[in-house]
């Protein structure tokens, strides 16, 4: 498989140094905040100027591919992750998933397919280029960031085990080892975890398996070796450390919505107009910036697959 | 030792003990130590420590019934203004770095979102106790001081209800703070029901009406 050197990300994507450097002055601002209750008016004004001001609502880019929107620093993107198999904290995953031994590792590939069998993950990659592809990433809590991360389109994949008409759906696992994978010894999710997708949803060119990120191999707090990437989705949908994708019938249970049907569905498409029942998904945090900004109708890639869901109640079906 | 040095001390150091969650807090925010999600952070450390040091102050009367530490009962009142020291920087974390003042957002999350609601609830409970903690307060409401500062249960109830309500999946941290909570009140009823014990002995007028209830 080729992967992409890391010279090949663009200096545009490089997070700007006095970004960096701004966040440390916020971060000073925050610690006075809770120092000096009363000085927060004066907080509130006096940092403000420092902000570096959010992208506006339409940085939705003429490439959904590569959004020229400013990447979330590496050092984020790998210490604030939701990978409850390593503890349900989110600097957890970071700190234990260095258990995680990614090689050798295998995908066992199965159901409604001509060519079902288990097969290594390199034989399973190696036929493909891996590509470039900068995502908006929007997690279900609220907050989000912007990804480079590097893979394949998952349809290519699908194409060569031959998925016969009965293929409607795509269902996913993850690893189950609770020796690798502390945090699977709580029942805070039943294990091991499964996501799934219509037909149409993998085989969309903006699906990816994805197998690296800032042009290096995905650490594996991100999901380490393979993971999926549905951008217009809510982060959750995003399986990491996949082992087996099975070609299903029916539509295949998904963890979240096993476990709190009322909050998580299986479309979990990003939408500002549906709040989650606990919380408004009006807005989000982008990691990294200060002020919260609008969330925009699929992460911003309607124009992509808002033709998927046509004549679909979205409330009824999030 | 002279018992008002001690008083006095033993106030210092809580005093002291109860900053040091909000020192490392500052220490933490000036070294980019608060993570990837700084308001994030900010807001769980301090409505942590605020159901915290609640649930330690409602510690010290069982505690002083039990082991007869009579000199821990001023410990009541430092506690609880620590506890609602972090609840106002809790609150002020969610208004200003949250939403910016942004009323309308504000007013609807409190209305619509359960969670918030139950915080929102706590925090109210809570101003009145604040308000009402000096001696002179006390002096002034006599009997009406009691039936006010019961308001400490309900408010620590939706406090940990909050917590409950926010999650996702992971409810162990809440229902250790729940359980200490239903622990604290049980203990509360069983000595009502046991009836007053035989008081120790209390310097002043003011600190017995601390130590009553």
């Amino acid at each position: 498989m080729l992967i992409r050197r890391a010279d090949s990300i663009e200096s545009s994507e490089i997070t700007s140094p006095d970004l960096f450097l701004r966040r440390r002055e916020f971060l000073r601002g925050a610690g006075w905040a809770v120092a000096g209750a009363a000085l927060a008016p004066t907080l509130a004004c006096g940092a403000e100027e420092d902000v570096h001001p959010p992208a506006p609502a339409a940085g939705v880019t003429a490439n959904p591919f590569r959004t020229d929107e400013e990447t979330t620093a590496f050092e984020d993107a790998t210490r604030y992750n939701n990978f409850y198999e390593f503890g349900t904290d989110k600097t957890d995953p970071q700190r234990y998933a260095g258990s995680l031994r990614t090689r050798p590792w295998s995908v066992a590939v199965s159901g409604e397919i001509g060519k079902p069998g288990m097969i290594d993950l390199d034989d399973l990659l190696r036929p493909h280029t891996a590509e470039e592809r900068i995502y908006r990433l929007r997690c279900v809590e609220a907050w989000s960031m912007v990804i480079p991360w590097l893979g394949i389109p998952l349809g290519e994949i699908i194409k060569r085990f031959e998925p016969t008409s009965g293929a409607k759906y795509v269902a996913f696992k993850t690893l189950l080892d609770p020796e690798q994978m502390p945090g699977q010894r709580s029942r805070t999710l039943d294990w091991p975890y499964v996501e799934g997708l219509r037909i149409d949803e993998a085989m969309h060119p903006l699906t990816i398996l994805a197998t690296g990120m800032y042009g290096q191999e995905l650490p594996n707090q991100n999901g380490a070796p393979l993971r999926l990437v549905v951008p217009w989705k809510y982060g959750f949908k995003s399986i990491k450390s996949i082992v087996e994708i099975r070609l299903t019938r029916g539509e295949p249970p998904t963890s979240w919505n096993s476990q709190t049907p009322r909050e998580y569905g299986f479309f979990a498409n990003v939408n500002p107009d549906v709040d989650h029942p606990r919380w408004s998904q009006k807005r989000e945090r982008r990691i990294g910036e200060f002020r919260k900004r609008p969330t925009l109708p699929f992460n911003g890639y309607a124009d992509q697959v808002a033709h998927l869901y046509q004549g679909i109640d979205l409330r009824k079906h999030f | 030792m002279d018992p008002s040095w001690r008083n006095r001390a033993l106030q210092a150091l809580a005093v002291a003990v109860g900053a040091l969650p909000a020192a490392s807090l500052i220490v933490s925010a000036l070294t980019g130590g608060l993570g990837a999600n700084p308001v994030e952070r900010v807001t769980h450390v301090t409505g942590d420590w605020a159901l915290r040091f609640l649930l330690l102050s409602l510690s010290v009367t069982p505690v002083r019934r039990l082991l007869g530490w009579s000199w821990a009962a001023p410990l009541r009142r430092t506690l609880g203004l620590t506890a609602f020291g972090y609840a106002c920087s809790h609150f002020l974390t969610y208004l200003v770095l949250e939403h910016f003042f942004d009323w309308q957002l504000i007013v609807e999350d409190v209305l619509k979102r359960r969670y918030v609601t139950a915080g929102f609830a706590a925090f109210v409970c809570l101003v009145p106790l604040a308000v009402t903690s000096t001696r002179a307060m006390i002096r002034r409401l006599g009997r009406r001081w009691i039936s006010l500062h019961r308001l400490v249960y309900l408010a620590a109830a939706l406090g940990a209800i909050h917590f409950l309500w926010l999650v996702k999946s992971d409810l162990r941290e809440p229902l250790v703070y729940a359980a200490i909570l239903t622990l604290l009140l049980g203990l509360r009823l069983g000595f009502r029901l046991v009836g007053p014990r035989t008081r120790k002995p209390t310097p002043k007028a003011a600190d017995s009406q601390l130590s009553r209830v």
